[in-house]
């Protein structure tokens, strides 16, 4: 990782102080094209998300038009332009998972949840997601919670998995 | 030189040329639909595959390259059955509203699907971007037509270099778009419209204005106005059949009055005017930086009519006729906009005369004149919305038309085009000189300011054949010329020996070279001429489709075979811009000119 972001807790800047973070991350990258990807990385690590005044900030200190660092956003699932939550959990949709039941858990999850996929609940806690095969097909059904893995969920159980989010984390 | 067999044929071409250009050249016919010659070849739509034996695959012939010994088959069983199967893909996601969508019978999508003979659609699907973004005042941008080609995207950030649109999402959610949370209206387009002439469908089109002026035809009460650019008359008869190139004046004039226009005027008697007002600024210029330089004296000065000032002029001027080209300048090169020259763009001055000078001479209330442009440009739709564009309270120009909504409007009105007889323009704003038209070619502008402020200075005629400035003349990026004064007129004298520099560009890749340098401070040049349209206005925004350089080289030979068949062939010897002198403006630059004929600017950002 890059030497300005480790020297940080992001959570705690202010916004000028992020802004002066990423105007020194675009500088360690010479603000070259070939380097925006790196350079959203690093900016959604020190703001969360890449909302359009973050990718227009880029924009203007890249010398790039917005409506191609925009292109680049939205075209990688990994880049959010919506706050996330604190804890981000993800179904798995790969086939094994489908079959025994992936679709199941997400709709259960969406019903405890209250929101729909990409959204974040208002309390800021969770986000849902979908994704493809996560190569642990031998485990399905499988979510993940802010990287950690749960197998063989049952869908109808799938709450308690949230409630130790809700206590307070693991 | 490399040999291949395309269907059996055996052909040679030259390396480095793809399957379809090879195809092209020997008549053998490929579909295709994304690919536009010398614009774009991405290989996007794929309707263009053929076989190429050896390889697993089919290709899309319009990027890949021969190669020695290649066999090729276009129109096996399964190169038809695949871009058949393409073609029901694209329409799966497509709304088929055909009777009712503008480019009925213009449209490359409808074209293919009968090129190939489209019978049945076996997929249906979801629909994936229904949505229309009409915050522009120039541009509608109908998402469910689109049919992600990407030629405007090609046209956009390659040809103009602005990079207003681009690709967003990916896979079926994929949108061309600003980004998702800027609609167009609230990007920094210069609205020049070049994504609207390559694209081949329905998805982006100018903004209708032909209701509004239906409706003011209709008003017994409006005294309705209309003038033409000098671009419309070489390019308006492509849409009803005419080969490019094909002047059709006098029609157009004819058809005009049978709409029911009051009077029909031409925005070449205001381009006349122009070179008048705009020559006489630039020699301001000249003047006043060599009195600034402390080169001539006070009296020298004012010997050529000028008076001293505390302000340094700036060099190189640059024209403004163009909006798209000021849009872009605002937006991108802020701090450059005190090159521009103040002239307002033609129409607007003519929509200035109409109001002042014509009302008061017919005896009609401004507020109950409506003026219509009909102009090769969408950025001109944009250009009457800006708040300086106004005087006396009422704005200078009412409606703007492209080429092709005028042609619409001809059509609706059931009028039988090419059998009209040739009509003249009306009195007192109607009569023009050969410059006037060739503003409606790159270099044209130029060439015509030359034609006067150089006889200005010398009392000689510009000493180039036919009058014609052929380095400046064109389609490549940036073209110069020098001139260098000798024998001036007396009062003229200190410019003896010196050598005037100017540079001509269209499309704003060149402008932007130009603007660097300035920026730079390292610009050689002391008039600059800019077009926001690659070839200047008879290929702007609103001119027919499809322009590419042969269309645009044919339009160009119009517009100056237009100017060598007047006697009249520079402005300032138009009798009527000396009677619009003697009777009402004055001399140019002067009081009432600033009113009527000249403009500010606004600094923009770019993001
Ligand atoms: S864009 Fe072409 S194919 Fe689509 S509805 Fe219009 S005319 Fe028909
Ligand atoms: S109008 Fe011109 S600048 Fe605007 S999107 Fe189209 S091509 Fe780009
Ligand atoms: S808007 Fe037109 S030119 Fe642009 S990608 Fe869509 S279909 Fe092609």
């Amino acid at each position: 990782m890059s030497q300005v972001i480790q020297k940080c807790g992001c959570r705690e800047l202010s916004e000028v102080e992020k802004y002066a973070l990423l105007e020194d991350v675009i500088e360690e990258y010479e603000g070259k094209e070939s380097n925006l990807i790196q350079i959203l990385h690093m900016s959604q690590a020190i703001f969360g998300f890449l909302p359009h005044e973050v990718q227009n900030f880029i924009a203007e200190k890249m010398d790039l038009p917005i409506s191609k660092v925009s292109g680049v956003v939205t075209f990688y699932s990994f880049f959010s332009t919506k706050p996330k939550g604190e804890y981000t959990v993800r179904v798995c949709l790969g086939t094994a998972c489908y079959v025994r039941g992936g679709k199941k858990i997400l709709e259960k999850l969406k019903e405890h949840l209250g929101i729909d996929v990409g959204e974040t609940t208002k309390d800021s806690k969770f986000t849902l997601e979908v994704m493809r095969c996560l190569g642990a097909c031998g485990l399905a059904p499988v979510i993940s919670i802010n990287g950690k893995v749960y197998k063989r969920v049952n869908a109808n159980k799938v709450h308690h998995i949230l409630d130790k989010y809700n206590k307070g984390g693991v | 030189m490399i040999n291949l067999t395309i269907n059996n044929k055996k052909i040679c071409v030259k390396e480095e040329t793809t399957i379809l250009e090879a195809a092209k050249q020997n008549n053998i016919l490929i579909p295709s639909l994304c690919y536009l010659e010398g614009v774009h070849k991405l290989g996007s739509c794929r309707v263009c595959v053929v076989e190429v034996e050896g390889a697993k695959n089919l290709q899309a012939s319009c990027i890949t390259p021969v190669s020695e010994g290649m066999v090729i088959r276009t129109n096996s069983d399964r190169v038809r059955r695949a871009r058949k199967v393409l073609y029901e893909l694209m329409l799966s996601d497509h709304p088929r509203d055909c009777l009712q969508c503008s480019r009925n019978q213009s449209c490359e999508l409808q074209k293919l699907g009968e090129l190939i003979q489209i019978e049945e659609s076996r997929f249906e699907g979801e629909k994936s971007k229904d949505f229309t973004d009409a915050t522009s005042p120039s541009i509608i941008r109908d998402n469910s037509k689109c049919i992600l080609c990407r030629r405007c995207v090609t046209v956009c950030n390659e040809v103009q270099g602005v990079g207003i649109l681009n690709s967003q999402f990916r896979g079926f959610a994929t949108e061309i778009s600003p980004s998702p949370e800027l609609p167009l209206g609230s990007a920094s387009c210069t609205y020049c419209g070049q994504c609207t002439t390559v694209c081949p469908v329905g998805a982006l089109k100018e903004k209708d204005s032909t209701k509004t002026i239906w409706q003011a035809l209709l008003d017994p009460d409006k005294t309705v106005i209309v003038q033409t650019a000098p671009a419309i008359r070489v390019a308006l008869g492509e849409e009803f059949g005419c080969q490019p190139g094909t002047i059709v004046t006098g029609k157009m004039v004819s058809a005009l009055k049978e709409m029911g226009f009051d009077y029909v005027f031409d925005t070449n008697f205001t381009a006349d005017l122009t070179i008048m007002e705009e020559g006489t600024e630039l020699l301001g210029r000249i003047v006043g930086s060599l009195h600034a330089g402390k080169v001539i004296s006070n009296e020298q000065l004012e010997k050529t009519g000028f008076k001293p000032s505390d302000n340094v002029p700036v060099l190189p001027m640059i024209t403004s006729c163009s909006p798209g080209w000021i849009k872009y300048i605002e937006h991108y090169y802020p701090e450059g906009i005190s090159h521009l020259s103040t002239c307002k763009s033609p129409h607007m001055m003519l929509g200035a005369l109409c109001k002042s000078y014509f009302a008061e001479r017919i005896n009609v209330a401004p507020k109950d004149m409506f003026v219509v442009s009909v102009m090769p440009c969408t950025a001109k739709k944009f250009e009457i919305t800006r708040p300086e564009m106004v005087n006396n309270g009422v704005p200078n120009v009412d409606a703007v038309i492209t080429t092709r909504e005028l042609a619409k409007m001809i059509k609706d009105a059931g009028i039988h085009f090419m059998a009209l007889p040739e009509g003249k323009t009306d009195h007192p704003l109607g009569l023009s000189s050969g410059a006037a038209d060739i503003f409606g070619a790159t270099g044209g502008v130029m060439e015509a300011a030359l034609r006067t402020v150089y006889e200005i200075i010398t009392g000689r005629e510009l000493p180039f054949d036919k009058l014609h400035v052929l380095p400046i003349q064109g389609l490549e990026r940036i073209k110069t010329a020098e001139l260098t004064i000798l024998e001036a007129k007396k009062e003229w004298a200190f410019l003896n020996g010196v050598t005037l520099k100017v540079a001509t560009t269209s499309g704003f890749r060149g402008a932007s070279i130009l603007m660097d340098d300035i920026r730079k401070g390292e610009s050689p040049y002391h008039f600059i001429e800019v077009m926001g349209c690659p070839g200047g206005c008879i290929s702007g925004g609103g001119q027919p489709r499809p322009t590419n350089d042969e269309v645009r080289k044919k339009r160009i030979q119009a517009i100056y075979a237009e100017d060598e068949g007047k006697r009249l062939r520079k402005s300032h010897e138009n009798p009527d811009i000396k009677s619009i002198y003697d009777e009402y403006l004055g001399k140019p630059l002067g009081h009432k000119s600033h009113e009527l004929l000249h403009t500010t600017y606004t600094k923009r950002s770019k993001f």
